[in-house]
């Protein structure tokens, strides 16, 4: 019972609604279980890894110059509402 | 016309164009034909496209090839939908680096791919569009998530294709459908364009019936790009030069812990089998350790999901895809994301969410990255005393479909030989090197240090110009 809140909430977290079948259905804490091995592992004094990129590996900034292109229409029309040319959404603000 | 092209290797069917026995838009009839004709049998591809078109004259050494495409590589004004629900009817506005490439070389591109929803998955089950079948046995997965691409080149309704590789969803897939699979090193090719799943670990990469196609389709599409800030600077490399070379002298590393428990006997002696070749050919072997491997598919599954929830955030039915009906912004998100996303899409998903949650960052998601450098900590120390390192590619040859589905972790356990190049960085392919006596392909995976491919492509080359398992093609009923 107190895994299905926990979904639930993560599932508020990350905007996805979750039914209590699929709760079960995701075994979720199977794999939380699963990834629990790594507690075993001892970390002192290690770097966290974020990315594979070596330090030498620098990205030379970009001119700072504008690029024109014409991918705003074929951008809209991608977008299942428009009004005026802007994407359309429900109400924000009451 | 009278055509056998499936026996012919992409190069030897570009050297025809080059000498004009054939032209490029026979070349695409002829592989359209067989798409038409076995893809309602495999469900390799998603789309492809009717009409033939080159936008290249220049003769680069795979003139005037079709490709297939895994369908989360933006082509522009085509559909790109990752096999998910959520992106129905999308069209990519432009093309990914990659696309370009293949374009100025002149190649020209026949359709897109299935693959596992957003590439979250070993089976190509985890598809909208349904599973792909592997060609070898049709009841049985092609791996995944590049299946599609995997299971066309086996049958040869393509030369060649491209496809992602997050955990092994290139490599994984070759072995189970025996081709050749290529994840190069990360920051070797440009990923603007595809579909963002774990961004530190993503990388593009050829699927090719022998590493001669594989090397020619990298060069092709490495090399630096102000549209990817990942990509290496000393990116660009004449691959194709790492062909023909001597490999006796090499020392070759063999890690205890991808030969243990799990590993299916048939599989071992295909190894076993390599192995022995390489030696009689002079090659080294020497055992090796790389003692954090039992830790990578958990350290894996923390960092991919975490990446992969931020990643997926775009997808909200706001600016493409399908949105579901509602009156309030709150609910429509969450609507849309329920209806649009599949089980696995949304369990990792959650998983990400939950272990980049506060109270649980440090737990799971910074201690995964501590482990993570470990790991690359392990094979740099290895790679001071190895050139290569050779193990299985996948614990066992192609699976029934529906065998692992419902159980994520065996599904996740496909990938346990794959997944720590990812986390590394490192280049790593899998090469046929044999079949099951259920006549299943097995392939052999070579991982070698950053910016290395050389080493793989001079090894498996070596490999393919002694055996034949590459050119062993699948009889379609």
């Amino acid at each position: 019972m107190i895994e299905k809140e926990i979904i639930k909430r993560i599932g508020e977290l990350a905007r996805i609604e979750i039914s209590p079948e699929e709760s079960s259905n995701l075994q979720l804490f199977k794999i939380i279980e699963y990834v629990d091995k790594l507690k075993e592992v001892d970390i002192e004094g290690v770097e966290p890894m974020r990315g594979p990129q070596q330090q030498s590996l620098k990205t030379p900034p970009r001119q700072d110059k504008a690029i024109q292109d014409s991918t705003r229409k074929d951008i809209l029309n991608n977008a299942p509402s428009l009004s005026d040319g802007f994407f359309k959404i429900p109400k924000v603000i009451e | 016309m009278n055509l056998n092209l499936i026996e012919k290797s992409g190069y030897e069917i570009a050297r025809d164009i080059k000498d004009k026995k054939i032209n490029p838009e026979e070349v695409y009839s002829f592989f359209k034909e067989r798409i038409d004709k076995y893809n309602p049998r495999l469900n390799a591809f998603i789309e492809a496209y009717p009409d033939f078109s080159l936008s290249s004259s220049q003769n680069s050494s795979l003139f005037g090839l079709p490709i297939a495409i895994k369908d989360n590589i933006c082509i522009q004004g085509k559909e790109i939908t990752c096999a998910s629900k959520i992106l129905s009817s999308c069209r990519a506005v432009y093309d990914a680096t990659v696309i370009r490439k293949l374009k100025e070389a002149g190649l020209s591109l026949i359709g897109t791919t299935n693959m596992d929803e957003f590439a979250f998955g070993s089976s190509t089950e985890n598809s909208c569009y349904g599973p792909s079948k592997n060609p070898w046995d049709t009841d049985r997965v092609p791996g995944g998530s590049s299946g599609g691409s995997a299971a066309a080149v086996a049958a040869r309704l393509v030369p060649f294709a491209l496809g992602s590789d997050t955990a092994g969803s290139i490599r994984q897939p070759a072995s189970l459908c025996g081709v050749v699979g290529f994840k190069p090193t990360y920051g070797r090719v440009s990923r603007f364009g595809l579909v963002a799943f774990g961004s530190s670990l993503d990388q593009i990469g050829p699927i090719t019936g022998n590493i001669k196609d594989c090397a020619s389709l990298l060069d092709i599409i490495c090399g630096p790009d102000k549209f990817d800030s990942t990509t290496a600077q000393a990116g660009e490399q004449n691959f194709t030069e790492a062909l023909g070379q001597d490999i006796s002298s090499l020392k070759i590393g063999l890690p205890k812990e991808y030969f243990g428990e799990g590993l299916d006997p048939q599989i071992k002696e295909r190894i076993e089998a390599a192995i022995n070749f390489f030696k009689k050919e002079k090659v080294e072997f020497v055992q090796v350790s790389l003692p954090h491997t039992q830790y990578a598919l958990p350290a894996y599954y923390v960092i991919a999901c975490s990446e992969a929830s931020s990643n997926l955030q775009r997808f909200d039915g706001i600016r493409y895809g399908q949105r579901a009906q509602g009156n309030k912004l709150g609910p429509v998100y969450e609507k849309s994301r329920r209806l649009g996303f599949g089980r696995e899409t949304k369990r990792r998903i959650l998983l990400g969410t939950y272990s980049l949650s506060s109270g649980y960052y440090d737990l799971y998601y910074t201690r995964a990255l501590k482990v993570r450098r470990l790991i690359k900590n392990d094979f740099d120390r290895v790679f001071k005393e190895v050139d290569a390192i050779l193990t299985p590619s996948s614990p066992t040859p192609a699976f029934k479909i529906g065998e692992k589905i419902k159980d994520p972790l065996k599904m996740y356990l496909s990938d346990v030989y794959t997944i720590s190049s990812n986390l590394a960085g490192i280049p790593a392919a899998s090469i046929p090197c044999g079949f099951t006596k259920d006549n299943l392909p097995v392939g052999m995976q070579l991982m070698a240090k950053d910016f290395d491919e050389e080493i793989i492509i001079k090894i498996a080359d070596f490999f393919q110009s002694h055996t034949d398992f590459h050119q062993k093609i699948p009889q379609l009923k």
